[in-house]
């Protein structure tokens, strides 16, 4: 394990949003099969993703993969890199740094139909 | 637990064997392509295009490419496995009574082969125009 409560918190929030992720994957796993009852029925599920509400649980998304990706860079670092271990700290801050700004970056878009008043199809 | 069991976050030993030190090296070396092949899909998924404009159509044109098949099939089954043995550690940390390991560990191998066996065939077997579940659970429902 690695030293300090820095340490504790990246652990406990590389696990966590493991699991988020995986379950994200086998409910994604399940929803594409819908692609195998054909074009009428997979349009009208995909309109779900228009919503408000549905595009903030992909911001939560979005956030557990950009963090658990350079966290699990940082990790790799500690373990190959001589001096990640002496860095590790340093390169926790930068993971949340850089896990924000791609964050902000990416929630951007996905809210971007929602900030200009939600007309057409782009919000349910 | 044996003390000389390998470790889930300790790095193994040069030359050391075992399914612990297998699953250390694919954590890592699964985790760096999943950066790429993850961030990349979310970005074509959400920024470059609009989450609720990805239609069948948008996925037949996609999958006309094989190149989008081979990413979604390579993309699918590291994300599963990856996260699979994530889920495996998580038990193994928690779960205590030997019976109850065995039971978790067999349902956590049912439940990898039948996922990736439906993402598979989901990407394998999309072809435009063909509703294959459609027309099965239609002849389901017309059975007399």
């Amino acid at each position: 394990m690695y030293r300090g409560q820095s340490g504790m918190w990246s652990w406990l929030l590389h696990r966590v949003t493991g699991v988020a992720i995986l379950l994200f994957l086998l409910v994604h796993i399940v929803d594409i099969t819908i692609l195998g009852f054909g074009p009428t029925v997979y349009n009208n599920a995909l309109t779900v993703f228009s919503y408000p509400f549905v595009r903030v649980v992909s911001l939560g998304l979005i956030a557990a993969v950009l963090y658990h990706s350079f966290n699990g860079l940082r990790i790799t670092l500690v373990d190959f890199w001589p001096k990640g271990a002496r860095y590790q700290q340093q390169m926790f801050y930068g993971v949340l740094a850089v896990t924000a700004i791609g964050f902000l970056a990416m929630g951007y878009f996905i809210m971007l139909p929602v900030f200009q008043g939600c007309h057409a199809h782009l919000c349910g | 637990m044996a003390a000389t069991r390998a470790s889930v976050y300790a790095k193994p030993a040069a030359g050391a064997t075992g399914f612990e030190t297998f699953s250390w090296y694919f954590f890592r070396i699964t985790g760096l392509l999943l950066i790429f092949l993850a961030i990349i899909h979310l970005v074509i998924m959400h920024v470059s295009n609009d989450v609720s404009t990805t239609s069948y159509q948008f996925v037949a044109n996609r999958y006309a490419n094989p190149f989008w098949r081979v990413y979604d099939l390579l993309l699918l089954t590291l994300a599963l496995l990856h996260g699979m043995n994530g889920l495996r550690v998580i038990v193994d940390d928690y779960v205590r009574g030997r019976g109850w390991r065995l039971a978790w560990m067999s349902f956590l191998g049912v439940v990898t082969a039948a996922f990736w066996l439906t993402g598979t065939l989901t990407i394998v077997s999309f072809h435009a125009g063909n509703a294959p579940l459609g027309t099965f659970f239609h002849a389901l429902l017309h059975l007399k």
